[in-house]
């Protein structure tokens, strides 16, 4: 063979490695999908759907075991609510300060600390709020255990925070220059500037950025299940210990067996997280695009 | 006069709730270097735990953690940057090249412990690898595909067109033309993404759960086939399954997790901004 068809022969391969690497993006979410169908799906020859997303106890190892997720899906609801409530208007209002506000030298350090804290695992983040919030809200509010679905808010706030500050800073910043000048043309303050004009051409963005760090949170596994109590129980006060989707799954494969119904419906749960994820996803990155247009 | 007044008002709010995000850093930091840095010894990272965990050091979970990183990068970067150069210098702006696009994000956004269900229906119990390193491995290294390719992405779209326009019309070939002209020069962005997703890969706990994590073993694995310690999971065992652990011992295990992570993003963070200054086009 001519050192030139060798070459040719060569560069084939390299493509069509190169083309299957991009179908394996494709591939992998499918897969993750059909393995938890897999896994998950024999828990519904037992167990009707509705019975599992609306059956209000979760007793997965009683006899016979109850597997109605409600509680879970109202533990998650209300962590995610809290963490929103705190995170939403601390986040961009920090995303304002950062790319319109700060001097440039402030902003590059801003951006590097808001990145780390992005960075720090979530069982750190997990171990901390356990031990200093935790105390700190069990005698702020004189209740006998600190480990409650608040806590679990406010550990989370700081965790959905670098995702809805860094997005919406980007969106924030890809506002045309000629919109600002404009508005100053006009005589208006820096500030009317800033929240009249600059955020509001923002907003597709920031809807975006306030959905992801919302998906974060409902992702969000080791953290939660440190800091939230357990209790698998429908929450009647933000202060009572809950138990989310995701640290049921953490905390109860351990124990369950494989192949049997306790297992199936953990896997189910993961259809569950894994749709509400896919939506949430989705739909942002719908608003992402059209902030960029 | 009251506008004025109103943006000095709306100023410090704004100022307030920026540090509101980024206190949390440096009293997170503080407070475990502060009362883990006691625990610190070269006897605590270079040993085996002994009495069930309430003694000795951590040194199956560092290297347990150190071979789990590895072993996700070396699957995810060639991957990664294969699908990159896909995405980048080969497809066009088509149906299907959107739905690779629409697969990262949402590959992105799987939550962790989807990713370890995953894991354990896939590679543990499907390919029967049994909770192992390559188990916990491979699925790090799908978690954090993402990262590389985003990363990849615009290191690649950052090198100018006529980088390659100028070397095809030399009758270099495409694949030359990426290998020799592109590649070279989106390198030190493809490697800001490497070491991302290594300190992502090296700070996750839920996907290693039911792969790979073993909750106390005291010696060193010796197969990819092995159970290892890993610190993520380590630090979680310590500090809400085994009572009457000294409280440095848990800080310092935190120390030692976090200055890890740290680093690694701390280096891509240097990393990118000099590529971005030294950029000469």
């Amino acid at each position: 063979m001519t050192p030139n068809r060798l070459r040719k022969l060569k560069e084939w391969f390299i493509e069509k490695a190169i083309l299957l690497s991009g179908v394996f993006s494709v591939v992998f979410v499918l897969l993750i999908f059909l393995f938890l169908l897999r896994e998950g799906f024999s828990l519904f020859r037992g167990e009707s759907v509705g019975d599992f997303l609306f059956g209000k106890s979760w007793y997965p190892i009683s006899d016979p075991p109850r597997f109605g997720i409600l509680p879970l899906i109202m533990g998650s609801l209300l962590v995610t609510l809290g963490a929103a409530a705190i995170s939403v208007p601390i986040g961009i209002a920090a995303a304002l300060f950062i790319a319109e506000i700060a001097p440039r030298r402030l902003k590059e350090g801003l951006k590097a600390g808001i990145e780390l804290l992005a960075a720090i695992p979530s069982v750190v983040i997990g171990f901390i709020g356990m031990i200093t919030l935790g105390p700190w809200i069990k005698n702020l509010f004189h209740i006998p255990t600190g480990l409650t679905a608040l806590t679990g808010s406010v550990t989370l706030a700081f965790m959905a925070m670098p995702t809805i500050v860094s997005i919406a800073e980007d969106a924030i910043t890809a506002v045309p220059r000629q919109y600002r000048e404009a508005a100053v043309a006009m005589g208006a303050t820096k500030w009317q500037t800033t929240w009249r004009i600059v955020a509001r051409a923002a907003r597709p963005g920031m809807v975006a950025a306030v959905m992801l760090g919302i998906g974060r949170v409902i992702g969000e596994t080791m953290a939660v299940m440190m800091v939230t109590g357990n209790a698998a129980m429908i929450p009647s006060s933000i202060l009572q210990p809950v138990r989310t989707l995701t640290a049921t799954i953490a905390a109860e494969m351990g124990e369950s067996v494989q192949g049997g119904a306790h297992y199936a419906a953990l896997f189910a749960i993961g259809i569950v997280l894994f749709i509400i994820t896919f939506l949430i996803n989705g739909v942002a990155d719908i608003y992402l695009h059209r902030s960029r247009r | 006069m009251s506008a004025r007044l109103a943006q000095k008002i709306a100023f410090t709010i704004l100022l307030l709730a920026t540090l509101l995000v980024v206190l949390p850093v440096i009293f997170i930091l503080g407070i475990i270097v502060a009362k883990g840095a006691s625990a610190i010894s070269w006897e605590f990272l270079f040993s085996m735990p002994r009495d069930g965990m309430t003694a000795g050091g951590i040194f199956p979970a560092v290297l347990g953690t150190l071979y789990l990183v590895l072993g996700a990068v070396l699957f995810a970067v060639p991957l990664g940057v294969l699908a990159a150069v896909y995405l980048v210098e080969y497809s066009s702006d088509n149906w299907f090249s959107r739905l690779v696009k629409l697969a990262i994000v949402n590959l992105a956004g799987v939550p962790s412990v989807v990713y370890g269900l995953f894991g354990l229906g896939i590679f543990v119990t499907f390919f029967r690898f049994g909770a192992s390193i390559l188990s916990g491995s491979l699925t790090l290294g799908i978690m954090i595909l993402p990262v590389i390719i985003t990363s990849a992405r615009e290191a690649l779209e950052s090198v100018p067109r006529h980088f390659r326009t100028v070397s095809l019309s030399l009758g270099a070939s495409r694949w030359q033309t990426i290998r020799h002209s592109v590649l070279p020069h989106a390198l030190p962005g493809i490697l800001t993404g490497m070491i991302l997703g290594l300190g992502r890969a090296a700070g996750e706990t839920a996907p290693i759960l039911f792969t790979v994590a073993a909750f106390y073993l005291p010696r060193l694995p010796q197969s990819v086939f092995d159970q290892t310690m890993a610190l993520p999971y380590h630090l979680y065992v310590i500090s809400t399954q085994v009572p009457g652990i000294a409280e440095n011992v848990r800080y310092g295990t935190a120390l030692v997790l976090l200055t890890l992570v740290l680093l690694l993003n701390l280096a891509a963070i240097v990393l990118r901004s000099r590529f971005r200054r030294k950029k000469k086009w």
